[in-house]
């Protein structure tokens, strides 16, 4: 990975990071409703598995934990925090949520609320990008929790039997909420949970971006190139609770120092200065750039948009002037 | 016009629709290479192959959740659940996903799937395979659920269904697939709301859908041979939405109300009508409405317990002269 592009995701992480922690201040000033679910310490997963892929272009894919991945899809960070702040200049005019996060035209195709609900979503996009013989591969980012359900099984099963496009990303960060996964889940690699589907899948470290870019690369490269399946498991840590509604009490200190002590965004950081590539006074003024930015535009955007007009209630139940509703135009 | 079986008029539409636009496929469980348990998708396979006709694992869940993703890029599934029984574990990516995607996306996507299941009690299936389950379906906001009653319905309903950009549950019933009936040879649509008056008549409103439609119709031939009673069928195809202009309309000319299901009463078809009725047309009734409705059972082994534990042409044809005073 080149300096370059090792300094874009220094800031688009950093910007992540900074975008999710104004968001925890904005619910505990209730700006923000319902469940928040934060992505801080995970940054190098998304970033580093969509660098390596198309973003805008690949389908993508998640659970409720989503803002950062609609982002780096390419999706205007005020949109997103606008529709978290549940107004009618969000990109779901305020009827998604946190959790359901929508760009369609960046291809983010939602995070949805029910552990597992994407596997077979994925699927199924990735059988859409075949049948309409695309390039394009689909990305799913699921937790490690999510794989003890059954649409994990169905999906892997289907996939292979059918060669997909479609790249499962586990973002294991040990947890199902409080739950750690040695007490859920009897084989705790995740990784060679999909050998019995023949799946090809590699474990790596979920908070060096670095490597989490070159493991994509090559899962990526596998999906592509119409070999099928690939699923990629990436060790990882959430620095907040599950959401906002989390205690957080379940976890050892000593557990979340170590975590603390391998974040992403201060190793990318470090490596940088050590390189000569950038300095801690750089990375300081960057900051205040992003935390300006945020401030400045993104959350004034949420702020001053309208909440959704009243009638938005019934806009969307069913599609609109359905000419088979009526029995076709004939 | 052409007299033609229930299954084949589904066959025909299917063929019809997957001919016109390479995007719709079919898939489920036997029916490709086996051609389907009801035959609903035979001589298919052969002739559009495995991508577009597709045997697929014992999932329900998991190909019901594929074909809903599949259709956000444009493909138009046309999905069989072998039996409603199964349809149980698909409801999670019906209802979560389905029903929900294109209003928590603000309008962003669409899911235009079509579900096809049929439910119902055969004969002597056991507890375990012969739910009614359309009082589920039919309960869930952004899923459209209709329920055909004859080959000409089958036929005018999937082909709308497949071209509606709404999710839509077809509810057809095990007994039917080799009911014969006439089916135009040209083609058309059938509205995905409303409801058909199959009887006309001045006395009573018979409501049915799907098979008891068919007990309807034979108690009100009853009525009109033995009793005098003009009553009239309206076969409510299309579970949600209801419509409710076509039962005020019926209810407004005869003044009464029967609701005949094959299911158990509670929270369902003839307990929603009733409910239309008593907001919409209350004091159009010249008697309380009734239900004539399953046992609230499990549907047991035996035949004639399972008989017992759904209504019939008598039942109807009772609860009528109990209505008239004439028992
Ligand atoms: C079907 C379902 N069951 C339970 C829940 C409640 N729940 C929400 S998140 C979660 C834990 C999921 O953990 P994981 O998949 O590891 O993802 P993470 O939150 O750690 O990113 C649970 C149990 C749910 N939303 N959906
Ligand atoms: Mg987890």
């Amino acid at each position: 990975m080149d300096s370059d592009l090792k300094k874009k995701l220094l800031r688009e992480m950093l910007f992540a990071r900074r975008f999710e922690e104004r968001c925890y201040e904005a619910y505990v000033e209730r700006k923000i409703g319902g469940f928040l679910h934060l992505y801080s310490g995970e940054e190098a997963c998304a970033h580093g598995v969509l660098e390596a892929a198309r973003p805008g272009q690949d389908y993508v894919i998640t659970s409720y934990r989503d803002h950062v991945h609609a982002i780096k899809c390419g999706m205007d960070p005020k949109v997103v925090m606008a529709e978290l702040f549940a107004k009618e200049t969000g990109c779901c005019k305020g009827l998604g949520g946190s959790m359901h996060i929508f760009g369609v035209e960046q291809r983010f195709m939602g995070g949805y609320a029910l552990v597992g609900g994407p596997f077979p979503l994925a699927a199924g996009i990735a059988k859409g990008i075949q049948m309409k013989g695309g390039d394009e591969i689909c990305i799913c980012f699921l937790g490690d929790a999510a794989n003890n359900q059954g649409t994990f099984h169905e999906s892997l099963n289907m996939a292979k039997l059918w060669n997909l496009p479609v790249l499962y990303v586990c973002e294991n960060n040990l947890y199902g909420i409080g739950t750690r996964i040695d007490r859920s889940t009897a084989v705790v690699d995740q990784y060679k949970r999909v050998s019995s589907y023949n799946i090809p899948s590699a474990q790596a470290d979920g908070q060096d971006v670095e490597v989490v870019y070159e493991a994509a690369q090559k899962a990526v490269d596998h999906v592509r190139s119409g070999k099928g399946p690939y699923f990629l498991e990436l060790m990882t840590y959430r620095y907040r609770g599950h959401s906002m509604s989390d205690s957080n009490a379940y976890r050892e200190k000593k557990e979340e120092r170590m975590w603390g002590g391998r974040d992403p965004i201060i190793m990318l950081r470090d490596s940088l200065i050590e390189a000569g590539e950038t300095s801690a006074e750089k990375f300081k003024a960057m900051d205040a750039e992003i935390l300006e930015e945020i401030e400045n535009e993104v959350i004034r955007f949420a702020e001053e948009s309208p909440e959704p007009s009243m009638d938005l209630l019934h806009k969307y139940v069913m599609t609109e002037n359905d000419p088979y509703v009526k029995g076709g135009s004939k | 016009m052409a007299e033609i079986m229930f299954w084949e008029a589904l066959q025909r539409a299917h063929d019809e629709e997957m001919a016109r636009d390479p995007l719709v496929y079919c898939m489920g469980e036997d029916i490709g290479v086996a051609g389907g348990t009801y035959k609903a998708t035979k001589g298919l396979y052969e002739k559009y192959g495995a991508e577009r006709v597709i045997d697929t694992p014992i999932s329900e869940n998991g190909f019901t959740g594929l074909g809903i993703g599949s259709s956000f890029l444009g493909c138009r599934p046309i999905i069989e659940i072998m039996s409603v029984n199964f349809a149980w574990l698909a409801m999670d990516q019906l209802f979560n996903t389905a029903a929900k995607v294109h209003y928590m996306s603000g309008g962003q996507l669409m899911a235009p799937v079509v579900v096809r299941s049929p439910g119902g009690t055969a004969h002597m299936l056991g507890a375990q395979h012969s739910a009614r389950m359309e009082k589920v379906f039919m309960g869930i906001a952004g899923l459209r659920v209709v329920t055909p009653s004859s080959p000409r319905q089958a036929y005018g309903l999937l082909k709308s269904a497949v071209r509606c950009n709404d999710p839509v549950f077809i509810n057809e019933h095990e007994m039917m697939y080799n009911m014969k009936g006439d089916v135009p040879d040209e083609e058309y649509f059938l509205p995905l709301e409303g409801s058909e008056i199959s009887r006309g008549g001045k006395d009573v409103t018979l409501f049915g859908y799907n098979v008891s439609v068919y007990w309807c119709q034979q108690a009100a031939e009853i009525l009109s041979r033995n009793h005098n009673i003009d009553a009239e069928v309206v076969d409510l195809y299309c579970l949600s939405p209801l419509d409710r202009e076509g039962i005020k309309r019926s209810v407004s000319k005869t003044h009464r109300a029967v609701i005949v299901e094959e299911a158990e009463p509670a929270v369902g078809v003839g307990a929603e009508v009733m409910a239309i009725i008593n907001e919409d047309c209350f004091y159009e009734l010249d008697a309380p409405p009734v239900r004539v409705s399953a046992e609230n059972t499990p549907i047991p082994y035996n035949h004639k317990l399972e008989r017992a534990a759904i209504p019939d042409i008598h039942n109807v044809v009772d609860a009528v002269l109990k209505m008239f005073g004439r028992t």
